[in-house]
């Protein structure tokens, strides 16, 4: 009998602490799958954020180091360009990227700082218990908009990827979702390539992975990845907005 | 016939690689419980797997070893 699937080898073997059901430990796996497959897993450096995935250092067998909040694309910008041989990436959840990090992402991303970003968003601040995130959909009930997201007082959710992709800088920005099995395939497929093009030298790549938080928004796992498809792809649409290699080959 | 192997300890029941399975093959074994408080994950129906590993996929935690 042959193995058709075993924990990747990047994934240090250990119990996770997200709560039951979380993809946290799906997207987990993806990265350390890719760093397995691409064989840099002796070279790369992670960045872990403050949020729910602050303790990602202890779960991957690379190097890691944690940063202040928000401050992983800034911290990623020093070590890749100190040590441009290693593979440098962040991974960040919604609350550390989109809130207080947004400048450090914008302006890592016009610099095209040659580093990859994995970036979860599940619309809510997980860790601290549930508060309303910039990502946060228009209606959504959390611990602080108890009568939903009221958009006239709040603002409207930031679509992080388009708004990057508006720019001249980065190389690769897509977004891809966790929620089943095919989609997981597809996140798999965009975080290699987020992860190789950085070893080809191309520039920076963000992968924003719509997750869930099943917890926080108060339903059973299953519930929470079919909330994801029914409510959350609608306002976040699955797709590569920038790929500047692709469109660079298909002129 | 594929076969499945869990690291029961690690499981926190969340059930979608239940929800997730194509052929019903897995349930949560409410009977019993893990070493972290968990009802965990169980193979209930071994004949019927045909080793897609859709449940391994879907696992947050990564306790599934599928072989085939």
């Amino acid at each position: 009998m042959a193995v058709v699937f075993d924990k990747p080898k990047s994934l240090a073997d250990l119990p996770l602490h997200y709560c039951p059901g979380c993809p946290h430990g799906i997207i987990h796996r993806l990265v350390a799958e890719a760093l397995d497959e691409l064989g840099i897993e002796g070279k790369a450096i992670g960045i872990a954020p403050v949020g729910c995935a602050v303790m990602a250092y202890d779960y991957f067998t690379c190097d890691m180091i944690e940063s202040a909040h928000g401050r992983a694309p800034a911290v990623a910008t020093g070590i890749k360009r100190c040590r441009p041989d290693n593979i440098v990436f962040t991974y960040q959840g919604d609350g550390d990227l989109a809130s207080i990090g947004m400048a450090e992402t914008v302006h890592a991303a016009a610099r095209n700082e040659n580093i990859t970003i994995i970036f979860v968003n599940n619309a809510i601040y997980g860790m601290t218990g549930g508060q309303m995130a910039p990502t946060t959909l228009p209606g959504q009930v959390t611990q602080t908009s108890p009568y939903g997201r009221d958009v006239n007082q709040c603002g409207w959710p930031i679509r992080v990827s388009e708004m990057l992709a508006t720019l001249e800088g980065p190389e690769y920005i897509t977004r891809v979702a966790v929620n089943n099995v095919k989609n997981v395939m597809n996140a798999k497929k965009a975080i290699k390539k987020a992860f190789q093009n950085q070893v080809e030298g191309k520039g920076f790549s963000l992968v924003e992975v719509i997750s869930a938080c099943p917890t926080n928004w108060g339903m059973t796992p299953e519930q929470a990845l079919k909330w994801v498809d029914s409510d959350m792809l609608p306002y976040y649409p699955m797709g590569v907005y920038k790929d500047r290699s692709a469109a660079k080959e298909a002129k | 016939m594929a076969k499945l192997t869990f690291k029961t300890d690690l499981c926190k029941g969340c059930g979608l690689c239940v929800s997730t399975c194509p052929k019903g093959c897995l349930a949560i074994d409410t009977a019993s419980i893990n070493k972290k408080g968990y009802s965990p994950a169980v193979m209930v129906n071994e004949d019927k797997c045909i080793g897609c590993a859709f449940c391994a996929t879907m696992c947050p935690d990564c306790i599934i070893t599928v072989e085939k």
